[in-house]
């Protein structure tokens, strides 16, 4: 009888806390309408063969810089216009999405991981340890992240693969930060002391005890995370270190624009504006997160 | 005080160090060997490849290299760039004050429309003024401020043509160098619509790279003021009868203060990274686009002391932000 109650009532906290969660996210409206333009933009990214008019590098000799349809000489083959050399401006901002997401996610996980681990071992451990990881972190934050990640890349050698290694050093130090005060919180409660008294071992204090009692501000740290590698992925394909032509990422796209700034607007509006819309919508789902996830601003 | 401010120094010289050794193994991390990538693509005779390892130092042991970097540095000595071959501290110097002055005034933008709007909206909470500006905050903070920069020109230089679209000054105009400041010297200069044609090719460059720090500061504000007006030191004054503006002017707004401040004064990296970004779209003469011009001319003595003098000098700026702070609230220092 004890048994059956004890299973029933541990999934059914896991159901009242993801219904809490979803209670205090769905007071955000912005929140919510970021999550819909989010998942929007993960439908356009996994099916962009499908979505997309044409091949995203398919050169239409023809149709240089044609404008979007509906301006004077615009057609409807190319909704939002092409750029210089013909292409179609539509199916590279799709194919761009995928660039976007992609760097985020590769980011962020590095990032994530990376700090996760250091700041554990740095909070768990304490002494030495911490010491010598905090004062690595502090000169890593000292540079400012774009700098850094430019001059990363100038080492590692331009392209998206190093850009994305690049930022994720860049970010690490705020997640190794984020998890070593979590954990110095967290390491002298009752519940940690009596799982160590219980005999478990310092792998399964550090990662199953203690870790998941930390995530809460980690999650809204990947958010803000995911959407600054979105913008400084972008940054570093504007100034020519990240992503290379002819891949359709926004920032490579914009730093091929530039010099049709004052002839053809679209081909420089167009992926600017992807990439705020995106930006825009990550941010305001962490706003969203944030206030879900934090005790402290919850009125309960 | 000064045990505070001795601490705080203390603790700095490992993070110093640890730039300095970042800086350091930039150039001899890079792929390939030092010498031959500074002789670039016509290549090297074998007698000079040996002369030029021995005059930068190559062929001794990495720590006695580090040494010898760490001394001239305290020396000043940072090397000479490749191409121009000028000392990179006097290259640094000339170009420096172009980036201050971009800076000031927009981090000085920021500041002055941020705090006031950040004070309205928490005075106003949920009003249209609060839900439009905290909207406009947030695009702010998420904008790619390489796009907005190459936006406003095509606007205000390409449509309406009140700005020009890049520089510091009309190349009409022509006087010394007195402080760097293109404003000040301008003025000084005394001629007829130069300190007019500084503002029109600032004005530009300063709003884009003040975007970001705008949209952080108005938030930050709202929010300081918001937890601040819930204290009951300031229910109390209200409750004493003190009339509204003066619960707000004198005891919220002073202690949201506080953590403004740091806003503010974290934001000098956020404007150096943005520096790199406005400086190269408008062709503005600072340290930003001077760093990415020398990563892409592969000046390497350049990057590797721009990186040191960059991050020790955002280092300095934390510096004087934790001393302020600890001078405005004396908790933090007796702690």
């Amino acid at each position: 009888m004890s048994d059956t109650t004890i299973k029933l009532s541990d999934a059914a906290i896991r159901r009242q806390m993801l219904a809490d969660f979803w209670f205090y996210f769905r007071q955000n409206r912005g929140a919510v309408v970021g999550m819909w333009v989010f998942i929007g933009l993960v439908i356009l990214a996994v099916f962009a063969q499908v979505i997309a008019p044409h091949d995203p590098t398919q050169q239409y000799r023809d149709a240089l810089l044609a404008p979007p349809f509906w301006q004077e000489g615009g057609s409807t083959s190319f909704l939002l216009g092409t750029d210089a050399v013909g292409r179609d401006m539509l199916s590279r901002l799709i194919y761009g999405a995928q660039y976007s997401l992609f760097i985020g996610i590769v980011v962020v996980a590095i990032a994530l991981i990376g700090g996760i681990f250091v700041g554990l071992l740095a909070g768990f451990f304490g002494g030495w340890v911490d010491t010598v990881i905090m004062r690595v972190m502090d000169v890593i934050l000292a540079f400012p992240s774009l700098l850094l990640a430019l001059v990363l890349v100038a080492v590692l050698g331009p392209g998206l693969t190093n850009a994305m290694i690049a930022i994720a050093i860049v970010y690490q130090p705020h997640f190794a930060r984020l998890t070593r005060a979590a954990v110095m919180g967290e390491k002298e409660r009752e519940y940690v002391t009596a799982a160590r008294v219980a005999g478990a071992s310092t792998m399964r204090l550090m990662f199953k005890t203690i870790l998941p009692n930390c995530l809460a501000p980690l999650i809204v740290q990947a958010t803000l995370s995911f959407s600054s590698a979105v913008l400084d992925s972008a940054a570093l394909g504007f100034l020519g270190m990240g992503a290379q032509p002819p891949s359709s990422e926004w920032g490579t796209m914009l730093a091929e624009a530039r010099e049709f700034i004052l002839r053809a607007w679209w081909v420089v509006t167009l992926p600017g504006l992807a990439i705020l819309i995106s930006v825009l919508a990550i941010n305001l789902m962490g706003d969203g997160l944030r206030d879900a996830l934090d005790p402290k601003l919850k009125r309960s | 005080m000064i045990r505070f401010i001795l601490s705080k120094l203390l603790y700095l010289v490992p993070t110093f160090l640890g730039i300095t050794l970042i800086a350091f193994s930039f150039v001899r991390i890079l792929p390939g060997d030092p010498v031959l990538l500074m002789a670039g693509e016509r290549g090297i005779s074998p007698e000079r490849h040996a002369e030029l390892s021995a005059q930068l130092g190559f062929d001794r042991p990495l720590w006695v290299q580090y040494f010898d970097f760490l001394g001239r540095l305290f020396h000043g000595d940072l090397g000479n760039s490749l191409v121009t071959k000028k000392p990179v501290m006097a290259e640094f110097l000339t170009l420096f004050p172009a980036t201050v002055e971009l800076g000031l005034v927009a981090i000085l933008i920021a500041t002055l429309i941020g705090v006031p709007v950040g004070v309205m909206a928490a005075i106003k909470r949920g009003s249209w003024f609060d839900q439009v500006s905290m909207t406009a905050a947030l695009v702010g903070f998420s904008m790619p401020i390489f796009w907005w920069g190459l936006l406003l020109i095509i606007f205000f230089s390409g449509i309406l043509g009140w700005t020009p679209v890049s520089g510091r000054i009309s190349l009409m105009y022509f006087f010394p160098d007195v402080t760097g400041f293109m404003l000040i010297d301008s003025l000084i200069s005394g001629q007829k619509g130069a300190f007019t044609s500084a503002i029109s090719h600032l004005i530009l460059p300063s709003v884009v790279l003040a975007t970001i720090p705008l949209a952080v500061i108005a938030r930050q504000t709202r929010s300081a003021m918001l937890e601040v007006m819930g204290e009951d030191y300031v229910r109390t004054a209200r409750a004493k009868g003190m009339s509204p503006s003066r619960v707000i002017g004198v005891h919220a707004l002073r202690n949201a203060m506080i953590p403004v401040i740091t806003t503010i004064g974290l934001q000098i990296g956020v404007l150096m990274a943005g520096a790199i970004l406005t400086e190269t779209i408008f062709s503005w003469p600072g340290i930003g686009k001077w760093m990415i011009d020398s990563i892409s001319r592969r000046d390497y003595p350049v990057v590797q002391s721009g990186l040191l003098l960059i991050a020790g000098l955002v280092m300095l700026v934390n510096l004087l932000v934790d001393l302020t702070y600890g001078l405005i609230n004396p908790r933090i220092r007796h702690k």
